[in-house]
């Protein structure tokens, strides 16, 4: 154990990748991930590393796309609007199979939006990040301290699969402070970097980092492979947290700081008689549809609470392939769910018993 | 466990007073979590702040039945005071706030912070006078514990604070 330290969800995930040997932050500021960059901003400089404020997004992003191509550990953050301007840079970075961590500190919206915590971006950080056939991992840390390991991770994984990955996170989680221990989480293997555009004083042909292949034969050869890859991460790579499924009727689906709501309201319901548990995704791509298959034969039905309109309810019903009833609770806007009114939910889904 | 809602005008110290709370807490080995209501302005404005102090790790951040609230000024009164739980607890700066809470099923602490804080000098102390009202009213934490916390707040650069600091909080914890 170190030392606590006492710092907001945004501090932490900067903080967390100036640890896991992160060089570079390329941003611009946004509300409510600003603490982030700003961070960054301080810290960088006097630790080797290099803190940049773009012009826009999209240099931000474009930016990480060519630190990336040199095998540096690089770092992006925005929140929810910022996150669309990037999307392009996004797809290029997919397309041309490299590395990085992209920080979506979610704010309500669609356009401007609302400057308050939403999780409307689910569909967005897991469908479609960008255009094409592809994906990002996405991680959604519920607490300061899980930032802590999951950034790490994140970095890791990255550099394992060679793509980019998510940390998707929310308004509420990223302005909220709470005890947080950088314990050094265990170290994962990195394979060698051999693709890197880098100095070799012409001792090797020379690397191209690249997503552009006219030849339809060798694009499809190139996403094939690229699938095979994501097909791994799935068997490999799942994360999830279960509390009190194991006999529970209704399951709460729920991810990020609403899961802690969604906890809280099961452990009352729990009080009044109701068996409710809660099935907590910790990568949302990633998604782990085995585990909820397994929990469809067991429980009555499940209960998808979200920041949000309904998005991950639909990844929840192809996970069981609608063996049981989903439904969805949600608050959109920059709103957050109060435990009372889940626990409401919870009453009315559970057949109002107890 | 303690769901403490601090409310006031942006620039009042709101979210410094909620931090010293939690920063308490944490030394003694609480759970602990601080969630700003933020906006985009710095000064002005409403400004609120959730800090939840317990045994268990902590569910929800966001404070929406608290056991405590201070309220710094009128609007934040009338918009919290509905909020609180039975036999909780109110502590209003009654310099700025010209009204009694509406409820008779709370505890209802006044105490004039801002006219103390600029009688004794210190005038953008009331947030911390408040504190140490709310010590001696509810016995959150052992007095002098959270005296040698307070004290310790200040900027390695600026000892002179945690002094300053240290008076507020002696100034709330003798009103009456």
């Amino acid at each position: 154990m170190g030392e606590k330290l006492l710092m907001k969800g945004n501090e932490a995930i900067a903080e967390a990748a100036i640890r896991s040997g992160c060089k570079l932050f390329f941003g611009y500021p946004i509300t409510p991930q600003t603490e982030l960059a700003e961070y960054m901003a301080k810290q960088m400089p006097k630790r080797g590393g290099l803190s940049l404020q773009a012009e826009s997004e999209v240099a931000a992003i474009n930016m990480v796309l060519g630190a990336a191509s040199t095998g540096a550990r690089v770092i992006t953050s925005s929140s929810s609007p910022g996150i669309s301007l990037k999307s392009e840079g996004i797809s290029y970075i997919i397309g041309s199979d490299l590395p990085c961590v992209i920080v979506n500190v979610q704010r309500g919206g669609p356009g401007l939006g609302g400057i308050q915590p939403a999780q409307s971006d689910y569909n967005q950080a897991t469908k479609a990040l960008g255009h094409g056939d592809g994906h990002a991992i996405v991680l959604a840390p519920n607490s300061v301290q899980e930032i802590a390991t999951l950034v790490g991770e994140a970095f890791d994984l990255a550099d394992i699969y060679r793509m980019p990955c998510m940390i998707l996170a929310d308004g509420a989680l990223g302005q909220m402070m709470e005890p947080v221990d950088f314990e050094a989480k265990p170290a994962r293997e990195i394979p060698e970097k051999d693709w890197a555009c880098c100095g070799h004083g012409g001792k090797r042909v020379h690397n191209i980092v690249n997503s552009l292949y006219i030849e339809p034969e060798k694009l499809e050869e190139i996403v094939n492979e690229r699938f095979e890859r994501y097909r791994k991460l799935e068997e490999n790579e799942v994360k999830y947290e279960e509390y009190l499924t194991e006999d529970a009727d209704i399951i709460l689906v729920s991810y990020g700081i609403t899961a802690r709501i969604a906890k809280t309201a099961v452990r009352n319901a729990r009080k009044m008689g109701i068996k409710a548990g809660l099935f907590r995704p910790i990568t949302l791509y990633p998604f782990p549809k085995k585990q909820l298959m397994a929990l469809a034969e067991k429980t009555n039905c499940f209960l998808s609470v979200e920041m949000n309109m309904g998005q991950m309810v639909n990844d929840v019903k192809l996970a069981i392939e609608c063996k049981k009833p989903v439904y969805h609770y949600g608050r959109t806007g920059g709103m957050i769910p109060s435990p009372e009114e889940i626990l409401q939910k919870i009453q009315e889904y559970s057949g109002g018993n107890a | 466990m303690s769901a403490i809602l601090l409310a006031g005008f942006g620039g009042q110290g709101i979210l410094f007073a909620g931090k010293q709370l939690v920063l308490a807490g944490m030394k003694i080995g609480k759970e602990i979590s601080w969630l700003p209501s933020y906006g985009p302005e710095m000064r002005g404005g409403t400004c609120n702040c959730s800090v939840n102090i317990d045994d268990e790790p902590i569910g929800s951040p966001l404070v929406t039945a608290p056991d405590i609230l201070i309220a710094m000024n009128k609007p934040s009164l009338l918009k919290f005071e509905g909020k609180v739980v039975k036999d909780g607890v109110i502590i209003i700066d009654s310099s700025l706030v010209d009204v009694k809470t509406s409820r008779d099923d709370v505890n209802a602490y006044y105490i004039p912070a801002t006219q103390l804080a600029n009688d004794a000098g210190i005038s953008k102390l009331a947030n911390v006078i408040v504190l140490g009202y709310l010590i001696k009213k509810t016995g959150l934490y052992d007095a002098d514990y959270f005296m040698e916390c307070i004290k310790a707040s200040a900027p390695k650069a600026k000892p002179e604070l945690g002094e300053l600091n240290a008076k507020a909080l002696q100034i709330g914890y003798d009103y009456e």
